[in-house]
């Protein structure tokens, strides 16, 4: 953890608000980004943002510094990114089979235009947002944030056996988007750049 | 082992293809189309990982919504432990009040008792 804000941790769990205040500032950015990345949408994100520092200030006392502060940040912005998407599937009635095509009408990751000039991060990104929340969740924090996988699983409230299943899935349904038919047209070329 | 029990495979395995089983290694090793398919899950896990250092800039407002929530929060939490010590306090006064009715209560017993025992005698 830098240094500064190791001691804004510190102050804050002394009970200095200020630093608490200041440590929002210093991650609040970082934090939109992880709960955008997991609920797909502007709207949730915040929402999850806002909770996650709730918890997180409610909770400071607890955090022992095993990990650093952004990994616990992280850590609690997931579960509340999984508490979100859980209301929200209740309410729309649209929980997605994680075996469904991905289909997204969105411009930006429309198969056609994918095949622009667009960056490897942007077709990613794009890809990422096309998958099923639950599937989304899981690549997001082991392959994007590096959390392990019994974080992952305590977090979204799943067994690490399912969690694994999960960022297999998704893997495979990001390979498949981003590279269809290319295994046979290109696989030469492609197996000797690794 | 077939290309389509490979490609089951794959994304269990990219991350850490040395600890997968020997006939998986063998068969990636001499077939160029599960080459390829590591590969691409290399890849993209490499983007994946790339994704990490970026930052998506919330909508203005953001930083000044949670702060102000906070500082709720924290008014609520004050509220709330305030009443609580009210509480302690108004408890601890009923406490005291009625140990010091059961006091009185007794020494008028005692007395009662002493006297009618007086005029027995």
């Amino acid at each position: 953890m830098p240094d500064e804000l190791a001691e804004l941790v510190a102050a804050a769990k002394a009970g200095d608000r200020k630093a608490f205040d200041a440590l929002v500032q210093a991650t609040y950015a970082h934090a939109y980004t992880v709960a955008f990345r997991l609920t797909g949408n502007e709207e949730d994100a915040r929402d999850v943002v806002q909770d996650a520092y709730l918890r997180a200030y409610r909770g400071l006392k607890r955090f022992r510094g095993d990990s650093s502060f952004s990994t616990w940040l992280y850590r609690i912005t997931a579960n509340c990114a999984s508490t979100q998407l859980g209301r929200r599937s209740r309410h729309r009635h649209e929980e997605l089979d994680d075996d469904a095509p991905l289909a997204d009408e969105r411009p930006e990751i429309d198969p056609e235009l994918r095949a622009s000039a667009e960056s490897d991060r942007e077709r990613v990104s794009a890809a990422l947002l096309a998958l099923p929340p639950r599937l989304r969740a899981v690549v997001v924090l082991r392959d994007v944030y590096d959390l392990p996988h019994e974080a992952i699983a305590a977090e979204l409230g799943i067994s690490e056996a399912a969690a694994k299943v999960r960022l297999h899935r998704a893997r495979r349904k990001l390979r498949e988007r981003l590279f269809p038919l290319r295994a046979e047209a290109t696989g030469e070329e492609d197996a000797r750049a690794v | 082992m077939q290309c389509e029990e490979i490609a089951e495979l794959l994304p269990q395995v990219v991350d850490g293809l040395e600890t997968a089983d020997h006939p998986l290694i063998r068969h990636v090793e001499s077939c160029l189309r599960c080459q390829a398919e590591l590969a691409q899950y290399r890849r993209l896990l490499r983007v994946l990982h790339q994704l990490r250092t970026e930052v998506i800039e919330p909508a203005p407002g953001l930083v000044t919504e949670i702060l102000a929530e906070l500082g709720e929060a924290g008014e609520r939490g004050a509220i709330r432990s305030l009443l609580s010590g009210r509480r302690v306090a108004y408890l601890g006064g009923l406490a005291v009040a009625a140990g010091a009715a059961g006091a009185a209560g007794a020494i008028v017993l005692a007395t009662r008792s002493r006297r009618s025992a007086r005029l027995a005698s």
